[in-house]
């Protein structure tokens, strides 16, 4: 079994306010050698069978047409999950 | 006059605006979002709630529902200027149409990052529309206003468009309760059949419950009069 | 802080012990010597023995499982039985005349005429919200929700009685933002309006916050459903989420040990919630009743399957077998034992004919409701459960439910409760004399915005009151008001109320100060009482003076219902609320409820407009003993409570429902902590309308000074404003009725400058805005008032 990963990101000229706030928190507890921060979202989509181009183009057509808005958000990328780090820094999730 | 109200999974709102629609006096007929037609309703509304959970992004999968592909025909692209089918879409709602493209923007977080309940005062800006033409240009009314993405942005060029082509129709006053840009609170199509707006008039139609304090300082029903301008809309029409 | 991670011993445990075989019942009986985790499992010795005993052999795995989780505090009311009792003798006919469903059921169900029936109930969900806020506030309110609908009801609102530790304590920065959060993110998306509640602070719940969840229902009489499974040959159906490692063991093990700082092994995990599945499932409840496809139903709170199968086999007339691998679950490699014990949310269990299955299942496909027939209704008394075709679950079912072990605790009035009650609060300093106007005028701006008595908005605007457009009051209101009926106005008033501080100067006056207040919150609405409901959260039920607390506090209820006349429905009880040996204050929360023939006549809390005349009803006396100004001003909890007078809060109960429903008062509000003061400032605030105020009258009559008469808490008082031209009817009302009534002023929307000289205005605000003006002491521009009442909560949780 295959995995698609797509990574969504808010465009950088909209207003985020949980990446403001992740910021700010940074900046609270310490982290101050970071500046700004944006919060995006990760989707991990599983197919039957290997990762081709031509389920990375459906993927990619998925990507524009339900799991992004493309008035606020950007697709930054669509690639098979082997070649993205396979687990942690999910995010975009609900809150923890 | 029959107005369409759309039940979507996760629709808690639409109870009450079927109310408003018989307390103005019209007819309200429900509608599933597994409906492949509209039962000849005269308008549309989308009411507040959580479609889907909203789950991925308020209004993206209510979005695709059966019953929006026909009123997403019958009302029309957005800047057509012939009128096509009214369709109100109040906080989910309004959210589900800017996600259908009927509406321009998008609506994101608050600012604020938390849900926010409040008796919202806001004004009038556009009258010539299917769900305002009984307000006065200007007018202040105070209405519901309860979301916790109500956020509304939109790149400065489509803003600089929508405020030269008078397509605002309702902006905060006595504060931004959310960051929207502009502290635009409410928008339409070009022809003024399609609103969208996060406040919610349909919970201001009776004095028990509506607001506290409505613009004249007596409890409030500042929300009553959309349902009865989309009733002369229609037989205007 | 995410505990999807962290397992629990009883995971572990139960996940060894499977790993090896399937614990069958024949399996039990041929290893009749193994070695069994009841300890861990929160068991004790005497009670592993008793299961032994019932059985005639060692339980299976499973079937301890289900004992351990059925007999634990939490599910059982092992310690608190024998008090509960109490609620049932001491009624009357009055009492009974409008209940429909008493105690013992999921929640009980009160008759308001016309047909129309409401059932309400509060849970505590204390423990998962202090380790995880957002989702152990979020499930709080659907497991509470999905109790009111196992009733057959439509629930219509909720409410939050909520407790935390020190407002500038750290941890109140993750504990209370979280929990509020996690109530708006879940209640907000269920469509039920939030009307109300409390935000208490107090250091005594640090680490032990109490989050309790109320929910409110609506229900003709002939749409009672009871948790029952009967008929044989009736299908058992689980329908809703699936299965998953949620709070396994949450409900035994939390609520069975003292929550300590031991490290991630000792946190088990909690639930987490899905509100939007929970929404779809509750339509999908209504259509099934409506539909009338049910036989029985029920909700999956704590201990899950264990719970439902167990319930329903022992309130049905027959058994039940139930295949517990065709539970549908969300991690397939969870053990039989974790399924029965899994706390999953949005789940729910229904007997159903086999004749309406279908219509059954086309109920549930059109909401998209997951629906799996479990098992059915057998002839025999046992409840049977198989795995893949074994019998791992056989036991008689009132074993597990209903016939649990009962305990006679210990009880011993606490050694330093004399020390404290004699620690009267005379000797603290208080503004006096002929210059206490300016001091009053500082005390009250500092009064007003203190931790328990400044504006909750901060938290009660991240709720959604107007959902169903039915809410006639919601806070700031002394109760919360929703219509029932559309056609004719009919609704009901709810307010939950309690004071630990009174509670514990003295457990029973505290209580029956809890139930006097909530009474009263509910009449001064305009509202009948007609019912309680209650939650009792309190220590360790294995400290003899928290046993002895608890005693105090039931029997001062039973005593406090039957003189109002009005009956328990049902209730709650939280114990272990403590950090190592030191409890909480004892917290009995109370909830009334009373009808409105038309909500169109509720009375509002606040000032609309000028002119109309301020009466004070009841009497004040120098009662300051655990008092807001006692704690707030000088952190001091000592002395007596208030005297509670129940016969004097039926008087004014009557006389406050009774003037509302002939149209005498526009207005009127409860007096309780922070007293006149708290009152009149709420009232102002409402509509921003001011009051010229005078004490005189008052302190003359009741021997009182003005310090006392504004901070004083009294109970059986309330302020009211009368209606233009019928001062003279309510004066004599009052005085019919024995109803002590001074009038203590007026109305006034007029500025602060058009004062007398000598006032004491101060400051940008002086001029312009309305105020409230004390004759002879002070006065304060609403503006002021309002900028010190609503700051504080922001200034802490905003950054």
């Amino acid at each position: 079994m295959g995995r698609v990963v797509i990574d969504v990101m808010p465009k950088p000229e909209i207003l985020d306010p949980q990446g403001k706030a992740v910021a700010g928190a940074l900046a609270r507890l310490g982290f101050s050698e970071f500046g700004a921060a944006r919060q995006g979202k990760r989707f991990e989509l599983e197919v039957d069978g290997q990762v081709t181009e031509e389920v990375l183009a459906r993927a990619r057509e998925a990507a524009t047409t339900l799991l992004s808005n493309p008035v606020i958000e950007d697709v930054v990328r669509v690639v098979p999950a082997d070649a993205a780090p396979a687990d942690g820094a999910t995010s975009g999730g609900g809150p923890a | 006059m029959r107005v369409g109200v759309v039940t979507f999974p996760g629709s808690l709102d639409d109870v009450d605006a079927a109310r408003a629609v018989r307390v103005a006096g019209g007819e309200a007929v429900p509608l599933w979002h597994g409906d492949e037609d509209l039962r000849g309703v005269d308008a549309v509304v989308l009411p507040g709630g959580f479609s889907y959970g909203d789950y991925l992004r308020c209004g993206a999968i209510a979005r695709f529902a059966p019953v929006m592909r026909e009123i997403v025909r019958l009302a029309g692209p957005p800047d057509q200027a012939r009128p096509g089918l009214p369709v109100l879409g109040i906080c989910n709602g309004f959210q589900v149409l800017c996600e259908s493209h009927l509406l321009p923007g998008a609506l994101i977080r608050n600012d604020h990052r938390k849900f926010v309940c409040r008796d919202q005062r806001l004004r009038v800006e556009r009258t010539s529309t299917a769900w305002t033409n009984q307000y006065q240009d200007g007018e202040e009314i105070v209405i519901p206003l309860k979301n916790g993405e109500g956020g509304f942005v939109a790149d400065d060029a489509v803003l600089d468009r929508i405020e030269g082509e008078g397509r605002v129709a309702f902006r905060y006053l006595d504060g931004n309760p959310n960051g929207s840009y502009r502290d635009i609170a409410g928008i339409s199509n070009a022809s003024g059949t399609v609103v969208g707006l996060m406040p919610h008039p349909e919970h201001a139609v009776d004095p028990l419950f509506g607001p506290d304090v409505a613009a004249d300082g007596q409890p409030g029903t500042d929300g009553l009069r959309f349902f009865t301008s989309v009733l002369k809309a229609v037989l205007a029409a | 802080m995410t505990s999807a991670n962290a397992s629990t011993n009883t995971t572990d445990i139960v996940r060894a012990g499977a790993a090896r075989v399937t614990d069958t019942v024949e399996h039990a009986l041929r290893t009749p010597d193994v070695e069994q985790p009841w300890q861990v499992l929160g068991l004790k010795a005497d009670e592993y023995a008793r299961i032994r005993e019932i059985l005639g052999r060692r339980p299976t795995s499973a079937e301890l499982a289900m004992y351990s989780v059925m007999w634990s505090e939490h599910c059982s009311y092992k310690s608190s039985k024998v008090h509960l009792r109490q609620f049932g003798e001491k009624v009357t006919d009055e009492m009974r005349a409008n209940l429909l469903v008493g105690m013992g059921q999921n929640a009980g169900v009160v008759d308001i005429g016309d047909g129309w029936a409401v059932t309400f109930k509060i849970e505590s969900h204390n423990h998962p919200s202090y380790v995880e806020p957002y989702q152990g506030a979020a499930t709080g309110i659907g497991g509470i929700v999905r109790d009111i609908m196992s009733m057959g009801a439509r629930p219509i609102a909720v409410m939050d009685p909520l407790r935390f530790g020190a407002l500038d304590h750290p941890d109140s920065a993750r504990v209370v933002p979280g929990v509020v959060a996690g109530i708006g993110g879940y209640g907000n998306c269920l469509g039920l309006p939030n009307i109300g509640g409390e935000v208490v602070f107090d250091p005594c719940y640090q680490g032990n916050p109490l989050i309790n969840a109320l929910c409110l229902g609506k229900l003709r009489h002939d749409d009672v459903h009871l948790a029952a499974a009967s008929g044989e040959g009736n299908l058992v159906i689980l329908f809703g989420a699936r299965t998953g490692a949620d709070g396994i063991g949450g409900a035994s093990i939390l609520a069975s040990e003292t929550f300590e700082e031991g490290g991630p092994t000792k946190r088990p995990s909690v639930q987490v919630g899905d509100p939007f599945q929970e929404k779809v499932l509750i339509e999908c409840c209504l259509e099934l009743f409506a539909a009338k496809v049910l036989v029985g139903i029920q909700d999956f709170g704590a201990a899950g399957l264990s719970c439902a199968t167990s319930e329903l086999a022992s309130n049905g007339d027959g058994g039940m077998v139930f295949h517990i691998d065709k539970v549908p679950l969300r991690d397939p490699s969870l053990t039989p034992e974790e399924i029965l014990m899994s706390e999953s949310q949005e789940r729910m269990m229904a007997v159903v004919r086999p004749a309406d299955l279908d219509a059954f299942f086309a109920i549930t496909t059109k909401w998209d409701v997951e629906a799996t027939v479990l098992g059915e209704v057998t002839a025999s008394d046992r409840l049977v459960g198989l795995w893949h075709g074994e019998v791992i679950v056989d036991v008689p079912p009132r074993t597990v439910a209903h016939e649990g072990p009962v305990y006679h605790r210990p009880t011993s009035r606490p050694a330093a409760l004399d020390a404290r009650r004699a620690d009267v609060p005379d000797r603290l300093p208080r503004p006096t004399g002929p210059d206490a106007g300016a001091g009053l005028r500082e005390l009250l701006l500092r009064m007003i915005a203190s931790p328990n008595l400044c504006s909750r908005s901060w938290v009660t605007d991240q709720y959604d009151r107007y959902v169903m457009g039915n809410t006639a009051l919601a806070v700031p209101d002394d109760a919360g008001v929703v219509r029932v009926d559309e056609e004719t106005g009919l609704g009901v008033a709810i307010s939950t109320d309690g004071n630990h501080r009174f509670a514990a100067l003295d457990p029973y006056q505290g209580t029956l100060l809890a139930l006097a207040e909530s009474y009263r919150n509910v009449a001064t609405a305009g509202a009948r009482p007609l019912a309680l409901t209650n939650c009792l959260n309190f220590g360790s039920p294995e400290d003899p003076e928290v046993m002895w607390q608890f005693e105090q506090a039931v029997t001062a209820l039973a005593d406090g219902c039957r003189e109002l006349g009005i009956p328990v429905t049902g209730g709650n009880v939280s114990f272990y609320n403590q950090t190592a040996d030191v409890a909480i204050h004892p917290t009995p929360v109370i909830c009334v409820l009373g009808v409105l023939d038309d909500v169109a006549r509720r009375t509002p809390s606040g000032w609309r407009e000028p002119g109309h005349q301020l009466y004070l009803l009841g009497t004040t006396r120098e009662e300051l003993g655990g008092s807001e100004w006692a704690w707030a001003e000088h952190g001091h909890l000592g002395g007596e409570p208030p005297r509670c007078d129940l016969a004097a809060e039926r008087l004014l109960a009557d006389v406050l429902v009774d003037s509302s429903r002939d149209g005498l008062v526009v207005a009127a509000h409860d007096l309780a902590e922070g007293g006149l003061a708290q009152a009149l400032v709420e009232s102002c605030l409402r509509f921003g309308v001011g009051a010229r105020v005078r004490l005189d009258e008052v302190c003359g009559r009741d021997g009182v000074d003005p310090f006392v008469a504004l901070f004083g808490e009294s109970a059986a008082r309330a302020v009211v404003a009368v209606a233009r031209g019928q001062e003279d009817r309510f004066v004599a009302m009052c005085a019919a009725r024995g109803i002590p009534c001074a009038r203590i002023g007026v109305t006034d929307d007029g500025p602060a400058g058009d004062r007398p000289a000598g006032d004491d205005v101060a400051g940008d605000d002086a001029a312009g805005g309305p105020a409230l003006a004390v004759q002879d002491l002070f006065t304060v521009p609403l503006a002021e008032l309002r900028r010190a009442h609503t700051s504080t909560l922001p200034a802490v949780f905003e950054h």
